[in-house]
């Protein structure tokens, strides 16, 4: 057993994921696709942590990998003290109905051959949730009028549904087996708009009917900005910007963070500001650049970004991984 | 202003369905005059789309645009011309880029071979010329190395880099207007301000119409002069984009601003539109909008509303927007 840093639900301790690219006809290990490469993070209980950052950053792999979709290269993934990462598979089993998750597209996420009773109730017969089928089948009832469904609809198959009404079908069954945690990676991002909100309103009245915390995978920052506690800003493996979501919108102190948020189009039509300020495109994981890795694209880097690992300087709220944040408080900076 | 360069007037496009054939998009009229950037905004289904792909004529089969409908390019009907014709508009004076640079692309051709390609097609241009011209056109859109990165496969290029490709490719012939149907949604953030920065100062400088659509409010007022809202296949609203994001009128374009999340709003509740958007084929009588209207009164579901004036440059198709005129 690990003792978790001061009351947190779920830490991630220098956490990796490589995935190994192999090439030639004797497909031999030429590198590794560094999706997450050494990420430290507490998700404490109740909160919403947004993980955000473009494709390719290693959010996804995140949320993947706490569930062991894939397996970690490196690091641990404790909750409540025990490395989740490491337990064999019937070990581990008990803490997969902890930690459920909702995924971007309901359309595929669902079994178009099975009821939508089936698709509920199939995490409580993996878990033996419900002494019988009746009584899984009234806890389906339960669970849809929780999502605002209709009950009488739970006998009919994904397509006869919305995509609205799916994304509620798949929240029904990922919280059937009662986690404590949700991930929800991209959870509206393919909705409309007018059905996002249904979907981002319903998502907090459940965390607080039930106590639940979200892992809220995500690139779009308008949905961070209103519905996080906390966020985790990625870029290439690495987490660069850590903070309370207020802060982090108000006074962002990583270049990346910075070139992020002003990427956002507003909606104020006295203000028409885009303008483009990160340079040039997302490097690939597989080779990222030495040194900081966004060095190249950022507009303040020094002549030494490009040489030396940023280092992870602490704040009271927060982190920020970038040699410009050393001299902005009396931060106390952690060895590499 | 000029004389639009685009005008659409009553188009209607339906496919066949199990009794007789459903409209999918009807009444719709909007013009766009050299210079312009007109957007088309609406969530999944509102036939946004299909009205772009109208434009080109390419509609899919068996859609069909139904009898009366007319588009009008540089004052000329282009629905009865003969399909020659049509090609020859169709990436010459009419440019488009699509949502997803991935597979608008031959993956086994070089990028730049498909860009010359396309010029070939519609100029008489010697091979060493057209080149050039390629060159030319990937530095503007800002391409780096554009010499090495005529010879990339479409592989070998980011999403970001891949829709400069389309966008070079749609601008090489100079277009009169350019449709750009979701150009940023498959694109990264800050890869998307970059793209929506170019469509911007593309239509500046040459004086390139542009029609784009899309779903994002964001992207609206980052590009657009005027816009068109869409519901159930038809314009419910239309004005400037300082009218129709500050002082929108139709009920729907209200709903919509609202529900996006903004940080003001943080800690509250979104307002929710009710329901969901309907399919066609089972537009609702009346206003289309009425079953999920918070402000729907007894004409709503009984009477289709006409248009109302709110300013010169402003309508909405709305009954409460009606009684309310003075």
């Amino acid at each position: 057993m690990t003792a978790l840093r001061d009351g947190a639900l779920l830490e991630l301790r220098g956490l990796k994921t490589w995935f190994p690219i192999r090439a030639g006809v004797l497909q031999r290990i030429t590198g590794h696709v560094k999706a997450v490469d050494g990420v430290d993070l507490a998700i404490y209980p109740g909160e919403t942590l947004a993980l955000v950052g473009e494709s390719g950053c290693g959010k996804t792999t995140v949320g993947r990998t706490i569930l062991r979709l894939v397996e970690a290269t490196g690091g641990s993934v404790l909750y409540d003290g025990v490395d989740i990462a490491a337990l064999p598979a019937a070990q581990f089993h008990p803490y997969r109905r902890r930690v459920q998750i909702v995924m971007q597209d309901p359309g595929s996420a669902l079994d178009p051959r099975a009821t939508v009773r089936d698709s509920i109730a199939e995490g409580m017969d993996a878990f033996a949730i419900g002494a019988s089928q009746e009584e899984r089948t009234e806890r389906v009832a339960t669970l849809m009028r929780q999502v605002s469904l209709d009950p009488e609809t739970m006998w009919r198959y994904p397509h006869e549904f919305s995509g609205g009404q799916r994304q509620r079908i798949c929240i029904a069954r990922a919280l059937a087996v009662e986690p404590s945690l949700l991930i929800c990676d991209e959870a509206t991002s393919a909705l409309d708009v007018s059905i996002q909100a249904q979907i981002l309103n319903l998502l907090a009245d459940l965390q607080e009917k039930r106590k639940l915390t979200y892992l809220f995978i995500t690139h779009d920052l308008g949905v961070v900005r209103y519905f996080a506690t906390r966020v985790a800003v990625m870029y290439l493996g690495r987490i660069v910007e850590l903070g309370p979501a207020e802060r982090i919108f108000a006074e962002p102190r990583h270049p990346y963070t910075k070139a992020l948020l002003a990427s956002v189009p507003s909606l104020d039509p006295a203000q028409r500001g885009i303008k483009p300020a990160a340079l040039g495109d997302v490097p690939s994981p597989a080779n990222p650049p030495p040194g900081c890795h966004y060095h190249p694209r950022c507009g303040v880097r020094l002549p030494d970004c490009s040489r030396i690992d940023p280092p992870v300087v602490t704040f009271a709220d927060g982190m920020c991984r970038c040699v410009l944040a050393e001299g902005q408080s009396s931060a106390i900076q952690q060895p590499q | 202003m000029s004389a639009p360069l685009l005008e659409i007037e009553r188009l209607a496009i339906s496919f066949p369905a199990e009794h007789g054939r459903v409209a999918v998009v009807d009444r719709v009229a909007f013009t766009v005059a050299p210079g312009e950037t007109v957007a088309l905004v609406g969530e999944s289904g509102c036939g946004k789309s299909i009205t772009a792909l109208a434009v080109m004529r390419l509609v899919p089969k068996p859609g069909r645009i139904e009898p009366g409908s007319v588009i009008r390019f540089d004052g000329r009907d282009i629905l009865p011309l003969p399909v020659t014709d049509m090609r020859n508009l169709r990436g010459g004076k009419i440019g488009m880029i699509f949502q997803e640079p991935m597979t608008s692309l031959n993956p086994v051709t070089t990028v730049g071979s498909q860009v010359e390609e396309a010029i070939l097609l519609h100029a008489r241009l010697p091979a060493r010329e057209a080149r050039k011209r390629v060159v030319e056109m990937f530095a503007r859109v800002g391409i780096p190395d554009p010499e090495q990165r005529f010879d990339a496969y479409p592989h070998q290029l980011s999403g970001g880099l891949k829709q400069r490709v389309m966008i070079a490719m749609a601008m090489a012939m100079r277009p009169r207007l350019l449709i750009c149907d979701e150009p940023t949604t498959a694109l990264d953030a800050t890869i998307r301000a970059q793209i929506l920065d170019l469509i911007r100062d593309l239509a500046a400088t040459t004086g390139t119409a542009v029609l784009i659509i899309t779903h994002d409010f964001g992207v609206v007022n980052a590009v657009a002069d005027r816009v068109c809202v869409m519901y159930a296949g038809q314009i419910v609203e239309t004005g400037t984009r300082e009218e129709l994001l500050g002082r929108p009128r139709h009920p729907y374009t209200q709903g919509l601003l609202r529900s996006i999340p903004r940080p003001e709003a943080r800690g509250g509740r979104l307002e929710e539109i009710p329901g969901a958007v309907p399919r066609p084929g089972q537009w609702p009588s009346g206003c289309r909008f009425h079953p999920r209207c918070p402000v729907a009164f007894a004409r709503c579901p009984v009477e289709v509303p006409g248009e109302t004036r709110v300013s010169p440059t402003q309508s909405a198709w709305c009954h409460l927007v009606e009684e309310a005129r003075p």
